[in-house]
């Protein structure tokens, strides 16, 4: 539906946008995913042509998007900061872009009325914008966006401005809303997190480029490149060689992983295991004192111990406890970072004791490295 | 509460009345000697009879009121009236566009034609004002340059024509800059979103930034309504003296007629012109 080919913008020294190529379907909601300044605005800005591309081509269903004015353009574009005219009444707000249309006043009435009630701001039409909080301001910026039935909506860090609570409402209601309206949404954000739970596709920026377009499972769990490895989500990262079994990683001995496709033995590379995917097990003290009980796990040592250099073995830092899942962070002799490793629930192990961490193979993926 | 909390309280908030007192008294002494001290003269006298070689007589009357009513006081009024607000309207008209262009311009350009809107400034007044003449007059510069083209000569000089541009050009400035200040803080995204919902630029305009800039409107036309309407040293070079407005009447009055009583009312009537047009500009900007 709409085919972003080649896009390049440079602001004097800036590369805001280096060759950008994307395409979005007809009623995907899809993700722009990347730290700040990395060019999201920037792309959503050409698309609403606010911005002209120093080279590059933008079409919607074929047609030629860069030649038409921002005004003619058939895209709605929600603000960061909302931008709703402070000197009309909500209601007013809405009826803006339907006025703009000359539609019947009777039927921009019954349209600004039911976007309303989609929203939920019935009751506040003839309220002005700064009598509203932060919540209700992006809801009238959304209705505004979306009654016009555009056939693609941008929203620019939509939920950047809420707070946590609100926002995961939020989140909710504009995944809702999507589904309603069957609107193609192209969501900026900054908030992996929020990325992966609104988004049905997922591309992720960095430094004006694309790293890569992937479903939010696929991109979490088969990252390709490191730097999407570690922005989407915690990671553990281990530096070293491709392997027969997964990663040479020097001092640190083989560690399991699974290569991506087309990377040779031998290449330099990444090992990436999520904090969730790690098993942890406490090893006993080898010169355990005189009160020390025999073994409080028999079975889990003797698993434990199978594989003579399996796995990796530190001693725990720092335990957190978050509620639902407990962190906890190993100091792995050798490795410069601790090791992160998420368990369900409170965990017993303390600081100070003695782990071995370990993690199926399929888990681990192992990612090249730019030389 | 307790009297010992508010107690200190109080005391606190009359040190600090006392400290913003010590802050604003040479503005409030310029305030009460250059403002009130005349004022209350000016108060005083229209209520007394004219002493024969100026100054008043004290004896009490209301004729200095009644006079105002005459048809030829009321005309130098009305014309006035009007002269300062075709200026105005002229100065609005040429002033919003100056102030978006530089409200658009980038950052460095945008010092650039401010300081040149100011730059007149600091030049004497009454050379600028000779300058105008020497550009309007008969042989003057302007219908020497129509005559090459086959036109002319026309009257430029000494009328009410020569004396609105003559204000115009002298107040221009003080449309401009609170025009640019209020437009400058226009968020741009408005601008857009309404393009983003289908507005044209023209409608952009009307519909966005002419209202949220209304009280830059007031302010700037306020600014240039004040010292028009006053004036009297623009007419009197401009305006040749065939054309008079109330300024120049009340000075005329004082200097010449040595009436000081009738100056007075007519200097009042001026204040009361103005009091009224700023209470409709706080009253209109409170509800932009
Ligand atoms: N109008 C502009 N002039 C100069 N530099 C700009 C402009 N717009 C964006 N940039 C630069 O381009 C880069 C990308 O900006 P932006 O698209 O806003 O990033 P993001 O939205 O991902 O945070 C930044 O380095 C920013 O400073
Ligand atoms: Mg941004």
């Amino acid at each position: 539906m709409l085919k972003i080919d080649g896009i390049t913008r440079t602001f004097g020294q800036v590369t805001a946008l280096d060759g950008v190529s994307l395409e979005i379907g007809q009623g995907e909601f899809f993700a722009l995913l990347g730290p700040s300044g990395c060019g999201k605005t920037t792309l959503l800005r050409i698309i609403a042509g606010f911005e002209t591309p120093d080279s590059g081509t933008v079409t919607l269903d074929g047609d030629d998007l860069l030649a038409l004015p921002p005004n003619r353009r058939p895209i709605s574009l929600m603000f960061q900061s909302y931008a709703l005219f402070p000197h009309m009444t909500v209601a007013r707000n809405v009826a803006y872009g339907l006025e703009r249309e000359k539609l019947p006043r009777e039927e921009i009435r019954r349209r600004v009325g039911e976007v309303l009630e989609t929203v939920g701001l019935s009751a506040h039409g003839d309220r002005r914008p700064a009598q509203l909080s932060g919540g209700q301001r992006q809801r009238v910026a959304l209705a505004r966006s979306i009654v016009k039935r555009p056939r693609l909506l941008l929203l620019d860090e939509p939920l950047s401005a809420l707070d946590k609570k609100v926002r995961a409402d939020m989140q909710l209601e504009l995944k809702r809303l999507q589904n309603e309206v069957g609107i193609t949404f192209v969501v900026v954000t900054h908030d992996q997190e929020e990325a992966m739970s609104l988004a049905d596709r997922i591309a992720v920026f960095d430094s004006g480029s694309v790293r890569q377009v992937d479903e939010p499972v696929a991109l979490y769990e088969r990252p390709r490149s490191p730097f999407v490895a570690g922005f989407v989500g915690a990671n553990n990262t281990f530096e070293g060689k491709v392997s027969a079994a997964g990663l040479d990683a020097g001092d640190l001995g083989e560690l399991a992983g699974t290569p991506l496709d087309g990377l040779e033995e031998g290449a330099g590379a990444l090992l990436c295991v999520r904090p969730e995917k790690i098993a942890l097990r406490e090893v006993p003290e080898e010169a355990a004192g005189p009160d020390a009980e025999p073994a409080a796990a028999p079975e889990e040592l003797q698993e434990g111990a199978e594989g003579p250099a399996e796995g990796l073995e530190g001693a725990v830092l720092d335990v957190s406890f978050y509620g639902g899942v407990s962190h906890l962070s190993v100091d792995v002799p050798g490795h410069a970072k601790p090791v992160l490793v998420a368990v369900q629930g409170a965990s017993a192990v303390r600081p100070g004791a003695k782990v071995r961490l370990t993690w199926d193979p399929r888990d681990a993926v192992v990612i090249p490295v730019p030389s | 509460m307790s009297p010992a909390r508010t107690r200190p309280a109080t005391a606190l908030r009359v040190r600090r009345r006392l400290g913003a007192f010590v802050f604003l008294t040479p503005g409030l002494a310029y305030l009460v000697v250059l403002l009130l001290v005349p004022l209350a003269l000016v108060l005083s006298y229209v209520f007394f009879q004219r002493g024969r070689f100026g100054g008043v007589v004290y004896e009490y009357t209301t004729e200095n009121f009644s006079r105002l009513l005459d048809p030829l006081y009321l005309r130098v009024l009305g014309e006035s009236l009007q002269i300062a607000a075709l200026t105005t309207v002229i100065a609005l008209a040429l002033g919003y566009p100056t102030a978006y262009l530089i409200a658009r311009l980038p950052r460095k350009w945008k010092t650039v034609a401010l300081v040149a809107i100011v730059l007149p400034f600091w030049t004497n007044f009454i050379i600028r004002m000779y300058a105008w003449i020497i550009l309007l007059n008969g042989p003057g510069l302007i219908n020497s340059a129509l005559k090459s083209l086959g036109l002319g000569p026309f009257e430029l000089l000494y009328n009410q024509g020569a004396i609105v541009t003559g204000l115009v050009y002298s107040y221009l400035p003080l449309m401009v800059l609170p025009l640019y200040a209020a437009i400058e803080k226009l968020d741009p995204q408005l601008r857009e979103a309404s393009a983003n919902l289908g507005a044209s630029g023209f409608t952009t305009f009307r519909k966005v930034t002419l209202p949220l800039t209304v009280p830059g409107v007031l302010t700037g036309s306020l600014f240039v309504f004040v010292p028009s309407f006053g004036n009297f040293v623009i007419p009197e070079m401009l305006g040749g003296g065939k054309s008079v407005m109330v300024g120049n009447l009340i000075r005329t009055e004082f200097l010449k007629a040595r009436d000081w009583p009738f100056g007075s009312a007519l200097a009042l009537a001026l204040v009361a012109v103005l009091v009224v047009l700023l209470l409709a500009q706080a009253w209109a900007a409170r509800r932009a």
